[in-house]
């Protein structure tokens, strides 16, 4: 049975993420606000972050279109960094990078239920589905405050070159 | 001597191998087909043998190489009836030709205020040159609209193209919901509007008979590499008149006739466009691959699809929560077949079908306008070759419905 090997992928963790994501929707008073699309495969995340005056998360939301990967790795991003400092949360983005896509060993903790995602390692064209929701985060963080943007990944990073669409 | 279908899995070693420990079932043909044993041999032998520029040595090879590089053009050339092989040029695919009409024919003639008519169906390819052009050039781009089922709005075709339309440009067949456009009637329209026709057939030509002259199309572009030919050759047919027209898009090596110091004059008919080192191997390939569909016969791929067609689709259509795009006739459908299971994202789909070994596509299919048009994020797509049979329907068929027990289990 070849499905038995989903298993890995679509832990039941993963699953309850995707099917109730946390942190879904729209914060009224963001200051920091990207849109990141997946081109290759039509994904579309919109990140809010409100920081505070002491450069922590306040708050955090996420909306739009994608898979049971991409959806779940954002819900549980937003779990992981609601409430951290931005230079602690965009280590974190490090650590789940190095996770998913590196050779390193790397303590997982911190991350909390976002470290099952590592199974998505063996399956590399699903790569960009668990990284969009953190390419999202680390980008929106380096953003200018108040300023909304729309970027798009691309496969010029070697880390993103997983999933080929042309046809 | 005609080909038997049952024997030809054999002719693509690359089709019997297991992927995720199944017997692979390889239904992405509409993104790329495989390449049969002669293909490759063709691009070994000429390798091997044969290899050097074309066009200009006086040596042996440079002679050999030359006159397999044209012998491919005139296969071409007979495979849609072109007429001629002048009206054969070699570019890099469906997208480079499509390209080179709207940067050189499209510039040369769209001025403020033409009109240039596509549909919501088209391929990226063939949507956005149209639309760079109309913006440089302050034209107005129209779109024909779908019926219901997904085929093209012939009454709304007759309204969109006007006097003002210069360019009418469709895909032949749709790379998502396997219809098949009236490409001769809407050439008849646009030229009773003094417009010219374009058909995109990269994915007509791989699957059933073209006789250009027939459509009475003035361009028609298509890909190699979804005919069982090598990446990277594609072929533009178009009409002497609009050719010898037009100015080249390249220029360099092997399109000129004569080099002044401060001008210059072309090759004729097709070389003024060819700047540069062709793909002399691909387009080799390429004509081993015509050999290859014509000893089957395009009308022999042409039923044999439509079988395939005739078989699985009613099957796809009796899934609860399958959502199948285009046409539910499946006399109106050709073998791509776009779906979702409700409920489920096409790439968890995707992936699971990949699982039990069937190889199918996930994602806008480089139809973004037209997914917004279906309202859906993207699609899954199952695409037939003649290589397929009724066992690699069943097997996708099966896989679907593993793939949804899996999610429906998994999610409660």
């Amino acid at each position: 049975m070849a499905l038995s090997k989903l298993d890995n992928l679509y832990r039941q963790v993963i699953l309850d993420h995707s099917e109730h994501p946390h942190h879904h929707g729209h914060l009224s008073d963001a200051t920091n606000d990207i849109e990141l699309r997946n081109p290759t495969c039509g994904d579309v995340l919109q990140l809010q972050i409100q920081m505070d005056d002491d450069d922590r998360i306040k708050d955090i939301a996420f909306s739009g279109s994608g898979c049971t990967i991409s959806q779940a790795s954002a819900s549980m991003m937003t779990d992981a960094v609601v409430g951290k400092k931005a230079q602690e949360a965009d280590d974190m983005v490090e650590v789940f990078s190095e996770l998913i896509v590196g050779d390193k060993s790397v303590d997982t903790d911190v991350l909390g239920d976002a470290a099952v995602l590592e199974g998505v390692k063996q399956f590399p064209a699903r790569i960009k589905c668990a990284m969009l929701a953190w390419k999202a985060l680390h980008k929106a963080l380096a953003a200018d405050d108040h300023v909304a943007q729309v970027a798009s990944l691309h496969a010029s990073d070697p880390k993103e070159d997983n999933v080929n669409d042309r046809d | 001597m005609v080909k038997q279908l049952k024997t030809i899995k054999a002719d693509f070693p690359i089709l019997d191998q297991k992927v995720n420990d199944e017997q692979l079932v390889y239904l992405d043909n509409a993104a790329t087909t495989q390449k049969p044993k002669a293909v490759v041999e063709a691009l070994d032998h000429y390798y091997y043998h044969d290899n050097a520029n074309v066009h200009r040595g006086v040596h042996t090879l440079a002679e050999r190489a030359t006159e397999q590089f044209e012998a491919a053009r005139q296969k071409v050339a007979d495979f849609i009836n072109a007429g001629d092989k002048k009206n054969i040029l070699f570019t890099r695919g469906t997208t480079q030709s499509l390209n080179w009409i709207a940067a050189s024919y499209g510039e040369a003639t769209i001025h403020e205020g033409d009109e240039i008519v596509i549909s919501y169906m088209e391929h990226h390819s063939n949507l956005v040159p149209w639309q760079q052009l109309a913006l440089r050039k302050k034209a107005v781009l129209k779109y024909i609209g779908m019926n219901e089922d997904g085929t093209l709005d012939m009454a709304d075709a007759k309204k969109q193209i006007t006097d003002k339309t210069k360019i009418v440009s469709i895909a032949h067949v749709s790379n998502v919901l396997g219809v098949v456009n009236p490409i001769k009637q809407l050439a008849s329209i646009a030229h009773q509007h003094g417009a010219i026709m374009v058909g995109d057939g990269a994915q007509s030509v791989p699957h059933m008979p073209i006789d250009v002259q027939d459509l009475d199309v003035d361009f028609y572009a298509f890909s190699g590499h979804k005919m069982l030919g090598p990446t990277g050759i594609g072929v533009l047919y178009g009409k002497t008149s609009l050719l010898e027209a037009m100015p080249p898009i390249e220029f360099g090596g092997e399109m000129i006739d004569f080099v002044d110091l401060y001008e210059s004059s072309w090759k004729e008919l097709p070389w003024k466009f060819e700047a540069g080192t062709p793909d002399i191997s691909g387009a080799i390939g390429l004509g081993a691959a015509i050999d290859y569909l014509s000893e089957i016969g395009m009308d022999q791929i042409e039923k044999h699809e439509q079988d395939i067609v005739n078989y699985v689709l009613p099957k796809l259509l009796a899934i609860d929560d399958l959502e199948i795009y285009g046409p539910k006739d499946p006399s109106k459908h050709t073998g791509v077949i776009a779906f979702n299971l409700k409920g489920l994202h096409p790439h968890d789909l995707a992936t699971a079908l990949d699982m039990e070994g069937v190889a199918v596509r996930a994602g806008h299919h480089c139809a973004q306008p037209l997914m917004k048009y279906l309202n859906v994020p993207a699609t899954a797509r199952a695409s037939f070759y003649f290589y397929n049979d009724s066992n690699d329907a069943d097997r996708l068929v099966e896989a679907i419905l593993a793939a949804k027990e899996f999610f429906k289990h998994g999610t409660v």
